[in-house]
């Protein structure tokens, strides 16, 4: 593995170091993501990790860790990063499809070509990884959705998409933790809590976590 | 306790913030001006991570069931007690029963400057912690006081305060407020800003705009962002981005060339390109900028970054010493 391809670091700020890896985003670079973001937790004066989507957010205090250090240590370490490092757990949520809980159901089937049982099959046979978190406390992009149910986001977004809703998005799949505005396609709707601050932790899912959807129910 | 009678356009119970959990979509929140609600804390014997209150846009009325002391930060919005005027930075003793006032955005005779205030009550704004923080969450819901906005008739608890008796009834006295800089001819405010990773993604003429630009703050701004007018900022090219972090001070630039300056409230991920980001030690002056307010973005480098940086740390430094020798007492 030495023709690892290195991050391109830039600065987000006077206190945040982003970590960029080259395009394409694949899990294998993702997982190092998670390595190193591990990693450098430990690191003293780096605050908090952020992944993103085949990126890494640093946060630093620059009176304990110079920028210069910063870089070096990031570069240092990445090709000593194995992508296994980080062992995700296997989620199951449990989704009631179609109906008043998935009322794009039948616009994702037209879309694809499938029927609504056919999408729910399909949805439920694929294991999906948590890339990142973002966007809400506790909203997951995830990789892994068969392109055959790739499904364009609704032209008209809704304002409030009800809480727990999973969707279909582009290419993406995922859950709405929280009452929000959205224009993903709802296929359904889990009665797990993907979000409550309460807790410890506080979300469901976290980076590098792998989640299968279990169908409750299926109304078509 | 402390009543709202009339809580204004958006109040909420806000600390330092809730930080350490952005890897699970939580944003770190708190008071957008951090330096006015630490001195606030300070002026009552608090310690800084104390939770005070946001207000914004003046035109509310607060009543103190005790006795106390309080101190505000950020615009006064021709606040008064008891029809008494306070000035920020100023700490001042409060008796029970006692009202503050802070006049609204259009109320005749006021001088509007800022949009928001910040105020500290000895003893801090008791909420349970959740995550580690009392900031109130308003998107998400959580925090604060039952993670929404003050409301008319909320009664608020206060915590123990580190005040005596004495201090307490102390009469009013101020500290000199944080540093402008010096002022533009045309009365914009400046924030230093570092050239963002997308950067280079911006045409040579969105890059000259960016700093040449007055750029004027829509009333569609927010605690999650700052949307500002002016110049189309244009791509070299389109084209979609990864989602990536951000934080607070991140401008991004969204399809319609119109950038957001993001504040506290703002996702933890973003896919727009990061143009630039303002410097932490200028955050504070786009939280009080007032809304159709024009902004001037100036490039510096990251040690002239610090630098402002270390700069506010040693004002803050010099007041904590200030309070000291009074016979303040330091709870930071």
């Amino acid at each position: 593995m030495n023709d690892l391809p290195l991050p391109r670091l830039h600065l987000l700020g006077d206190a945040a170091l982003l970590c960029d890896l080259p395009a394409p985003a694949t899990l294998a670079q993702q997982q190092r993501i998670w390595a190193l973001a591990e990693h450098a937790r430990q690191w003293p004066g780096v605050g908090e990790t952020l992944p993103g989507m085949n990126n890494l957010t640093l946060t630093f205090d620059p009176t304990a860790i110079d920028l210069d250090t910063l870089t070096a240590r990031v570069l240092e370490a990445w090709p000593k990063l194995s992508a296994g490092a980080v062992e995700g757990r296997l989620v199951e949520i449990p989704v009631a499809y179609g109906g008043e809980h998935g009322p794009d159901l039948a616009d994702v089937a037209a879309h694809t070509g499938f029927t609504p049982a056919e999408v729910v099959r399909r949805h439920t046979a694929a294991e999906y990884v948590v890339y990142l978190l973002g966007f809400l406390p506790g909203f997951s992009f995830m990789g892994g959705l068969p392109p055959e149910l790739a499904t364009p986001r609704r032209a008209e977004p809704r304002l409030a998409v009800p809480a727990r809703s999973v969707g279909i998005g582009g290419e993406q799949t995922g859950i709405y933790p929280l009452v929000s505005p959205g224009g993903w396609q709802l296929i359904g709707r889990t009665p797990l809590e993907l979000f409550d601050p309460a807790a410890e932790p506080p979300t469901l899912l976290r980076p590098g976590d792998r989640v299968r959807f279990v169908a409750e129910s299926v109304q078509t | 306790m402390i009543a709202i009678r009339r809580p204004g356009v958006l109040a909420s119970v806000q600390d330092l913030g809730r930080h350490g959990h952005r890897q699970l979509g939580i944003c770190p929140g708190g008071a957008l001006d951090v330096l006015a609600l630490t001195l606030a804390n300070r002026l009552v014997g608090n310690a800084d991570r104390e939770a005070g209150l946001e207000l914004t846009m003046g035109g509310c009325e607060l009543q103190f069931e005790t006795d106390t002391r309080i101190a505000l930060a950020g615009d006064d919005f021709g606040a008064s007690l008891d029809g008494v005027p306070i000035w920020p930075c100023w700490s001042v003793p409060v008796a029970a029963g006692q009202t503050l006032r802070l006049a609204g955005a259009n109320a005749a005779g006021t001088k509007k400057t800022g949009v928001r205030s910040w105020l500290a009550v000895a003893g801090g704004i008791d909420v349970p912690p959740v995550l580690g923080s009392r900031s109130t969450d308003l998107k998400a819901g959580f925090g604060g006081l039952e993670g929404r906005p003050l409301r008319k008739g909320d009664r608020l608890a206060t915590g123990v305060s580190t005040l005596d008796a004495a201090q307490r009834e102390r009469r009013p006295f101020g500290i000199r407020g944080p540093d402008w800089g010096p002022a533009e001819d045309d009365g914009a405010i400046a924030l230093r800003v570092l050239p963002g990773p997308e950067f280079e993604l911006f045409t040579l003429a969105a890059r000259e705009q960016l700093w040449g630009e007055r750029w004027r703050i829509t009333p569609q701004s927010n605690r999650m962002g700052s949307r500002l007018e002016g110049a189309e900022l244009k791509r070299k090219r389109g084209g979609d981005m990864l989602s990536s972090g951000v934080i607070p001070g991140t401008i991004q630039v969204p399809p319609s060339g119109q950038p957001i300056i993001l504040m506290g409230d703002a996702q933890t991920t973003g896919g727009y390109p990061r143009i630039g980001v303002v410097i932490r030690a200028d955050l504070w002056k786009l939280a009080q900028a007032p809304l159709n307010g024009r902004l001037r973005l100036v490039q510096v480098d990251q040690p002239q970054a610090l630098a402002a940086w270390a700069g506010q740390q040693r004002y803050l430094s010099q007041v904590a010493q200030g309070l000291a020798a009074a016979g303040w007492p330091n709870a930071a």
